[in-house]
Order: structure tokens, then sequence, then C-alpha cells
């Protein structure tokens, strides 16, 4: 069977020595942002990024993907100790997940987590080998009017999955796109908006935005109320749950792991939108109503299987389409180009150990969470504990050495104090920045795209419109933009989303 | 004037958009046939000015009343002070240096900050910092700089 022979080529390239080291280390970073409050996934990507290019490229992505599913572990740990999500998928695991700590079940609620992750990891991989090949060769069918049309559909559909105001979500991605016209044109050679600096010639580098807008801006944000953090739960005990927990967690995980698997393969932050889901259906169905928001653990072990099981799916679109559903995932695409592989249907065929090998490090990243979360949840615990005051100067000065070591250039350093004041306005006035990174790793694509199918189509703009598959995905386009609009879904959203901070 | 956050951010949209039009006027603009290097950031950069006009009328007609809260000035001072420190000296003083000083520098960002600590954090944050990107990853920056005459 040619799934096994593929699961075996990626197992194969996965468990080399090297692999298995860098994707432990990717998780165990990624557990660590996780659990911290005040720093994202997104920023240790960013700030890690230009320390994998001399990697092999497998290497490399094996550790950013761990430090992204990682981080959706270590949050839901934060949320269970201190009732404080270092994720934002995690604030549903805090309503019931929280109760439970305060009620001396802690370990209960961890080992639900934990439990629930993995299963729904594991399946959620085999999800992903299943259904990425087909969607490939679909995807290479595509010409340049239907890239155009599927990387505005993916970036609108984006927006219609996040909070906030749907205008502002428009005008960040437009911005990013924007953002990402800087420096030498693609056909033309000609350097734009570079005001003759050299290091503006190659485009600005995605590091600095990364690091700028959710490093920087977030610790501005963090300095602005500095609270005491205390952790509630100072030891944990029971990890292993009761006969009657057991019980009560394999339908929620099941079903989360089945809503998660699907809702991840969405554009932007599909994860989010599947842990808030799963809990809502939880909820409606379970026979025990009364007590979820009070310790229920099936409100613990559904949005966290939903919320693991998305994260994963979530590599569908980026591997198959070259469409990143996350910001960290905007990073991997310039990690994939760094490395002279272009994110997209071609990677399955071209770079199959790469492909492969990066799926079944996924499957042995959950293993190795598993191993690092439950026997060792004193460590993390303990790690709670450490002030603010000696994570932020870190952040800083690791922020300061990643951009710098990106080509031994002060202009990234400085091009991070820029995005993070200019991140830190924009979040002030109610922007978020994700929709701009997302649209600053894919405008250039559109634009190629755009105008490659201009030339094709000989200067005729109803190209985009006459090809069907282009045609159709203009259309959920526009009804994804239509939706995110209408009053009616908007309140629902906010309901979805007002736990979310 | 009802929200001030929708403004602002409207007008930077307009601004930063409105930069980027007047920008790409200056490069050829092309055919709808063959696209010049000008056509698609004149496109997009018309798009965030319109989006960010929507936004500053959005604010003055149906706005939120909101506010800013609290801007923490020491903070952005510190920090960016701390970061543009790093990136003018690294080369003239050399990683250690530059780094504890730069970690010295953020640490004051903190309104909590009491000297003892923020010395400890800075002597730490250095160590590890040259143990992980210098000896660790084989980062090829001189520990100590020119500038210091070694």
């Amino acid at each position: 069977m040619d799934l096994l022979d593929n699961l075996a080529l990626g197992f194969s390239t996965a468990l080399l020595l090297e692999n298995v080291v860098y994707c432990f280390i990717g998780v165990l970073l990624g557990t660590m942002v996780g659990v911290l409050p005040g720093i994202g996934p997104t920023a240790t990507v960013a700030m890690l990024l230009p320390i994998t290019f001399n990697f092999e490229p497998v290497t490399a992505l094996i550790m950013l993907a761990g430090i992204y599913y990682g981080a959706q572990y270590g949050g839901s740990t934060t949320a269970i100790l201190i009732n404080l999500p270092g994720e934002s998928s995690a604030a549903v695991t805090a309503l019931d997940g929280h109760e439970m700590a305060r009620q001396g079940r802690a370990g209960a609620a961890l080992a639900a987590a934990a439990i629930g992750s993995f299963v729904a990891g594991t399946v959620a991989t085999v999800v992903l080998a299943v259904a990425a090949p087909p969607l490939a060769r679909v995807a290479l069918q595509f010409g340049p009017a239907e890239y155009f049309s599927l990387v505005l559909f993916g970036l609108i559909v984006s927006i219609a999955l996040a909070r906030g105001s749907t205008l502002k979500a428009l005008a960040m991605i437009a911005l990013g796109v924007l953002l990402g016209t800087v420096g030498q044109d693609l056909y033309t050679g000609e350097p734009r908006f570079t005001f003759d600096q050299r290091e503006l010639y190659g485009g600005i580098d995605f590091v600095s935005v990364a690091v700028g807008m959710f490093g920087v801006a977030e610790i501005l944000r963090n300095l602005e109320n500095e609270a005491g953090r205390t952790a509630l739960v100072s030891t944990v005990r029971n990890l292993w749950p009761t006969r009657e927990d057991r019980r009560r967690i394999v339908a929620p995980i099941a079903r989360g792991t089945v809503l998660g698997s699907a809702l991840g393969v969405l554009p932007g932050g599909g994860h989010v939108l599947a842990s808030f889901t799963s809990y809502a259906v939880e909820k409606r169905v379970s026979k025990r109503q009364q007590e979820f928001g009070h310790g229920a653990i099936e409100g613990v072990a559904g949005p966290e299987s939903a919320n693991n099981a998305a994260a994963q799916t979530s590599f569908i679109p980026l591997l198959t389409l070259g469409l990143p559903a996350h910001p960290v995932m905007a990073l991997m695409v310039g990690a994939f180009i760094v490395h002279g592989i272009t994110p997209g249907p071609n990677v399955i065929a071209d770079e199959p150990a790469l492909f492969w090998g990066l799926i079944a490090s996924m499957w042995i990243g959950n293993v190795l969470l598993v191993l690092l979360n439950l026997p060792l949840i004193g460590i993390w615990v303990r790690m709670l504990r450490i002030p603010y005051q000696v994570l932020f100067p870190m952040i800083i000065l690791f922020a300061a050495i990643g951009t710098y070591s990106l080509g031994f250039n002060a202009f990234d350093v400085y091009a991070i104090v820029f995005f993070g004041l200019l991140g830190y306005v924009l979040i002030k006035c109610g922007c978020e920045p994700a929709p701009l990174l997302l649209g600053f790793v894919l405008g250039p694509l559109i634009e190629e795209n755009l105008r490659r199918a201009m030339i094709i189509s000989r200067g005729d703009a109803t190209v985009f419109l006459t090809r069907p598959l282009s045609a159709v995905l203009l259309a959920l386009a526009a009804g994804a933009l239509v939706l995110a609009v209408l009053p009616a879904i908007r309140k629902r959203r906010e309901v979805v989303f007002t736990e979310d901070d | 004037m009802k929200s001030v956050p929708d403004l602002v951010a409207g007008g930077i949209f307009v601004l930063i958009g409105g930069a980027f039009v007047v920008g790409s006027l200056s490069y050829e603009l092309g055919t709808p046939l063959r696209m010049g290097p000008g056509a698609f950031p004149l496109l997009v950069g018309a798009i965030v000015a319109a989006l960010g006009l929507a936004i500053a009328v959005k604010g003055l007609v149906a706005g939120e009343v909101a506010e800013f809260g609290p801007i923490p000035w020491r903070a952005i001072a510190a920090i960016v002070a701390a970061l543009l420190f790093f990136g003018f000296t690294v080369r003239g003083l050399g990683f250690v240096p530059t780094s504890a000083v730069t970690a010295l520098l953020t640490t004051l960002a903190s309104k909590r900050v009491r000297l003892l600590a923020a010395l400890a954090v800075t002597g730490g944050l250095t160590v590890a910092a040259t143990l992980i990107f210098v000896v660790g990853l084989q980062l090829r920056i001189p520990l100590f700089g020119p500038w210091l005459g070694l």
C-alpha cells in the first residue's frame, strides 16, 4: 500500500537521531513558551528561524513544527494551573480545567488534556497523511489565476475566523501585502520603496516583522500593567485519572478529535474555533450540564483534543497548497523558501522524504510531549514562578541576537524596533497582528500570480471569473466576507471569542 | 470624537497606504497585459488607504467609546534604547559587552526594577546568551570587539 510505504519513508527520516533530537528540542521549547504567559510560539519561531537556516531543511521544519504543536500542549498547563491561557486556544480549557485545579483535581485535568491531545494528535496525523496527497494532486492543476484566487480566499477566510473588527483585519492584511512589495520587483528587478537602502533590496525580512509585531509589541503590552502573578497550585498529585474520569473522557476525546481534524483544515486559526466549538458541543450533549464551568472533565478533554487535532491538520493547507493557517506557519513558509523549496503541491512529489518525515515527526513529537508533560509536570509548575522581570529582558536580548544573526546586519535589529512600535500602536487600536503577517508572507505570491495570469490571458481581467475553479474560490471568498460582516453572525463570533483574552 | 483608537488606526492606514500610492506613481505602471512594478503597490496602497478611511469614518459615526489605556512610556524608551544600542555597538564592542548593556537597559523597562535584581538578570542573561549562541550555536560574532582595543 502506498500510504504504508510513504509512512515508512517518513519514519525512517524522522527517526534519524538528529531529527529526533531537534524534534525533542522543538516540543520542549514549544511546551516552555506555551506554559509561560507573555511569549508565544510565533515570536519564538521567528527568533529561532535564523539559527535553523544552517540545518537540513527537514530537520529545521521538524523543529519549527514541534514548537508550534508543543505550544498547544503547554498552553493548557498554564490555563489549568493559573487560569492564564498561554495560547489563545487554551482559553476554553481554563474554564473547567482551572475549576478542577481549585478543587484539587489538577492532576486529573492535566492527564485528561494530555491523553486527549495525544489521541487527537495521533488520529490527526493519519488524517494528514491520507488527505494531503489527493489535495496536492488537485492543486497541481492550478494555474496562476487559480492560485491568485486561492490565496485571496485563504486570506479572507482567515479574517472570518479571527476576532475583532473585520474592517481592521482586512486593512491589516492589505497592509501586510503592501509591505511585502518592498524590494526588487520580481519581473523587472527594479527596486521599489527601498530609499536606496541596500538592505531593503531583498525586501523586508519576515523575521523582523514577526519578532517586532509578536515579540517586542507583546512585551510592551504586558508592561502596561505590571501585576504580580500568583501560582495557585503548587504541587500536582494523582495524575492518573480515576476509573470514573476515564469513562467520562472517552466520548469527548473522540468527538473533539473529529471536530478538530475537520476545522483545522480551514485557513486561519482553525484551532481556536475548534476548541470553542468542542466545548459548546460537549456542554450541549452532556447529561451534567450544570457541572460545566464548575470543573467538568469533559470540558477539558473535548476542547483539548479538538485543539490539538486542529493544530495537526492545519498543516494540510500549508503542505498541499502553500497556504499558512497560522502566523507560525507563515514563518514556516519563509523557512521553506529560505531552503529553496516552494511550499505547495510540488513538495510532496519533489521532496517526499521531507514531506513524510515531517508528518511522521509529528507523531513522534506527540509521544515526546506526553512523556514531557505528564511525568515532568513539576518542572513546568516551577517554571511558572519565573518572574516576568527576568523573562522579558531575555526575550528582548534573544530577539536582538536572533535577528542580528540573520545577516550580521544591524539594519535587521532596527527593523524590529520599527515593527515593534508600529505593531504596538496598531494593537492598541484594536488591530490584531496575525493577519498582517499572513498578508506579508502571501503578498508576493498574490502579485506574482496576478501578473502572470494577466500575461497569460493577454490583459483580460475576466480570466479570474471565467476559469471555473478560480470563480468558485472567489465566490467562496466573497461569501466568507459577507458572513464575517453580517451582524447576526458577528454577534455569535463575539460570543465565541469573548473569552479569548 | 467617539473612538480615538479607530481614528488613530484609520489615520495610520491612510498615511501608509497613501505614501505607497504616491511612491508607486514614480515607477512604471505598465498595461493590464504587462503590469509594471508600480501597478500592484498602487492598487494595494489605494485599498489600504480606503479601508483606513472607512475605519476612521466608522469610528466617528458608530465607534464605541474606547480609551487607549495606559501607555508604558518608560518601557518603550528602555526597550527601544536597548535594541538601538545593540544594533549600534554589537560590531564594535563585541558580543559580551553589548549583550550585557542591552540586558541591563531592558531590565529598566519595568517599574518594579531593583538594582540588585537587575544586575543579577544582566549577568545571568549575558552568560546564558554567550553559552547558547556563541559556544553552542557557533555564531560568528567576536566576544569582545575592536572598540575595546583588546
